[in-house]
């Protein structure tokens, strides 16, 4: 049987962690094609919604990458996002998802060998985690008809 | 302003000059042995007794510190005179015989030998020392003790004052070389011989420094130790120097900057095996490049520290580079300055040259040929990294030398190489405060610490912050010329965009829908530009465009959905996730 391969949405900032995962490429690393990159102005655009959305429409995990804290190009959106974070993985929880599923990283612009590990590393944990069944979990419980109660019996 | 004769010619001198003065204002030489003119008159050593006449009165006295009063008549070499210093510099030679200052004074006057006896002291007692550190450095360290025949120079107790700086000035002014300097603070000297050792207090910083003027170095100046001394000030013609100068800083508005901050050299002394510090003969590239200079304290020549001439020098490449313990890149300018070094080497002193390189980078334009050029000048390329230098002997010939060890790849053996002079090339690596520069200017840094440019063929000279430009080896190691042409290219993007006036601005910016916007401010305290603000009347959050970059932290947290970011719309993201995220074939498993 073929291995689990997870889909995960990753938000990275356009000035470090976009071009530290251009640099990843240009360096020929080699990382797991997993990841989704969705292209940020900052990680401090990373609205909670949007990592609600990618699970609701099948993602398996989420990874948000910025600069690391006191790099950030606009000074200091990394650190709302470090202080959104919480929030977002209680809420998930609140949600039936794992937290493990949402992870916010550090990526400069340097650090394409960086960025390779952390992808590399959460699929990882994400293929453990098996696929997250979102939708049928959300699901209304079955209305229960005439009919279906007749065959259960 | 009092009018007087010496030696039968009228002068005329200001209020309050002494005789002393008024003599070398008409060019006449009076000895002297104590006096400076820097220091208060003191009147010791007697050898400046004149014949002064006042009225019919005619007295012996010291010119240095009888003022030059209205109407005396002074006589500097009558035989009265001549009597009287032929007996006190005889009284100084029973003192101390061997001292040239007074063996020269005792040629002059025509003195064969002293009557009183053959002194063996060394020091004169004139006192030029100890005036120096009361006086002029403040420090108060040394000073006279005892009485009588017993009287002598010294600290208190005779013991290591701490009241002294170290300034070395006593030593300056001694003018019988009684007083030495030692090294015990252990300083290092590098070359002693040569001078390119301690720096003075007040230098100009190199040959072609711009503005070519001295400065003070406040670290070594006595003034910013004791509060005195001043002697740079006292002897500028100009009154040029100010001690209460002190650093400002200006804030001045622009539109562009270009950084430029070029980089450090990696410290030898901390690779123990190379010896730098610890061996004499052991330079680096650039004390080399000092040495070899035609302004050097050798007049450009190329000397050991004991003034000779090498007769065999190895230049060692890639000390530091390319080198995972310490740098893993290449640092580009090493392999031609050697290579210069060593037709320096050659042509100045015809000394053997090895040079032990890992790979020869000579790519450039004429590089290649330089190095030819080279081969055909006799200079020994060895292949292979030196890998320590040592003192200790293993062979005849190797006795008194640098040995250099090395593996010669291309021999296949270990070789020891006996020579005299040891040039290392040190890796250029990133200033030591660069990441402190990158945050200021909102610079990224690659992970070796150089400045990121925007793009490593299409902007070399952008960086990710609009305006702000990057030039030399501050980007990453260089030569000049590559450091002269990125330079230009800066400069020209810069030019571009003082021409134009204006700047375009990237059109991601924030907007807030008026209409759906609650009025919670929310945006207003998390932008980081001050580029939102309370519309008061219309109780509304505003964006002034000009102001925002474009960061999408206010539309993070708008809880209403009225601030929104052009070209980054939540609806466009929500669009990319879906978009991502649709059915491709079967869900878990991606296509073969």
């Amino acid at each position: 049987m073929a291995q689990f391969e997870p889909r995960i949405v990753a938000f990275l900032c356009r000035w470090c962690s976009y071009t530290g995962a251009d640099l990843a490429g240009t360096s020929r690393l080699k990382y797991p094609p997993n990841v989704l990159p969705i292209r940020v102005m900052c990680s401090g655009r990373v609205d909670p919604t949007f990592v609600v959305n990618a699970f609701r429409k099948g993602a398996d995990g989420v990874l948000i990458c910025g600069c690391h804290p006191g790099d950030c190009h606009y000074n200091e959106g990394n650190y709302n996002m470090m202080r959104r974070f919480p929030l977002v993985r209680k809420l998930l929880a609140q949600f039936g998802v794992e937290p493990e599923r949402v992870r916010l990283e550090w990526v400069s612009a340097s650090e394409g060998d960086r960025y390779a590990e952390v992808v590399a590393e959460f699929t990882d944990e994400i293929r453990k985690l098996g696929p997250l069944e979102w939708a049928p979990m959300m699901a209304p419980p079955p209305v229960q008809t005439a009919e279906s109660v007749v065959t259960a019996k | 302003m009092p009018t007087l004769t010496i030696d039968g010619q009228t002068v005329e001198v200001e209020e309050g000059k002494t005789i002393l003065e008024a003599a070398e204002q008409l060019g006449i030489e009076i000895p002297t042995l104590c006096h400076h003119p820097l220091l208060e008159a003191y009147g010791a050593c007697r050898i400046c007794t004149v014949e002064m006449q006042r009225g019919k009165r005619v007295r012996m006295v010291t010119a240095c510190n009888h003022p030059a009063q209205e109407g005396i008549e002074v006589q500097t070499r009558s035989p009265r005179v001549l009597r009287h210093r032929r007996m006190i510099v005889e009284l100084e030679l029973g003192r101390c015989a061997d001292l040239p200052v007074l063996r020269k004074l005792a040629d002059d006057l025509g003195i064969d030998r002293s009557r009183f006896g053959t002194g063996e002291h060394e020091c004169i007692l004139c006192g030029l020392c100890v005036r120096t550190c009361w006086e002029l450095v403040g420090a108060r360290a040394i000073s006279f003790a005892n009485r009588g025949t017993d009287r002598e120079v010294t600290t208190p107790y005779h013991e290591f004052s701490d009241a002294c700086i170290g300034c070395g000035a006593c030593v300056a002014i001694c003018p019988t070389g009684v007083l030495k300097m030692e090294d015990i603070k252990g300083r290092k000297v590098i070359h002693s011989e040569l001078t390119l050792g301690p720096q003075r207090a007040i230098r100009i910083p190199f040959m072609q420094a711009v503005p070519n003027a001295p400065f003070i170095d406040p670290d070594e100046c006595a003034h910013f130790t004791t509060g005195e001394c001043k002697v740079c000030a006292k002897v500028c013609p100009r009154d040029a120097v100010d001690h209460q100068m002190e650093d400002q800083f200006e804030e001045i508005e622009v539109g562009t900057i270009l950084v430029a901050t070029g980089h450090d050299v990696i410290d030898c002394s901390e690779m123990l095996r190379y010896g730098y510090g610890l061996y004499d003969n052991v330079i680096t590239g650039l004390e080399f490049e000092k040495l070899s200079h035609a302004t050097s304290p050798t007049g450009g020549k190329i000397l050991m520290s004991n003034g000779e001439p090498p007769k065999s020098v190895a230049i060692l490449h890639c000390i530091g580079s390319r080198d995972e313990n310490y740098k893993e890149y290449c640092s580009r300018v090493c392999c031609m300055y050697s290579l210069k070094f060593a037709h320096l080497v050659r042509e100045k002193t015809g000394a053997e040259v090895y040079e032990l390189y890992i790979d020869m980078r000579s790519a450039g334009k004429g590089y290649e040929e330089f190095y030819k050029r080279n081969l055909e000048e006799d200079v020994v390329f060895i292949r292979g990294k030196g890998s320590e230098i040592t003192t200790w002997p293993e062979a005849p010939g190797e006795e008194g030398k640098l040995v250099v060890k090395c593996e010669d790849t291309l021999l296949g053996t270990v070789r020891r190489l006996p020579v005299d002079m040891v040039i290392l090339s040190p890796a250029l690596q990133a200033r030591a405060d660069a990441a402190k520069v990158a945050q200021t200017f909102g610079l990224g840094c690659s992970r070796d610490g150089f400045f990121l440019e925007q793009h490593p063929k299409l902007g070399p000279v952008q960086t990710a912050s609009d305006g702000i430009f990057i030039a030399g080896t501050c980007q990453g190691p260089k030569d000049i010329p590559d450091s002269v042409a990125q330079g230009a290219a800066a400069a020209a993007n810069i030019l571009s965009l003082v021409d134009r006036g204006s700047v375009v601005i990237e059109p991601i910016t924030s907007v807030v829908e008026e209409t759906t916007c609650g009025g919670c401010r929310l945006c207003i305290s998390v932008c980081p530009y001050d580029a939102a603000r309370f519309d008061e009347e219309k109780k509304v959050s505003v964006v002034d465009e000009a102001v925002c970059k474009g960061c999408g932290t206010c539309v993070a947290v708008c809880p209403s959905g009225a601030a929104q970011q052009r070209f980054f719309a939540d609806t466009e993201i929500m669009a990319e996730i879906d978009g991502l995220l649709a059915e491709i074939g079967d869900r878990h498993q991606f296509p073969a």
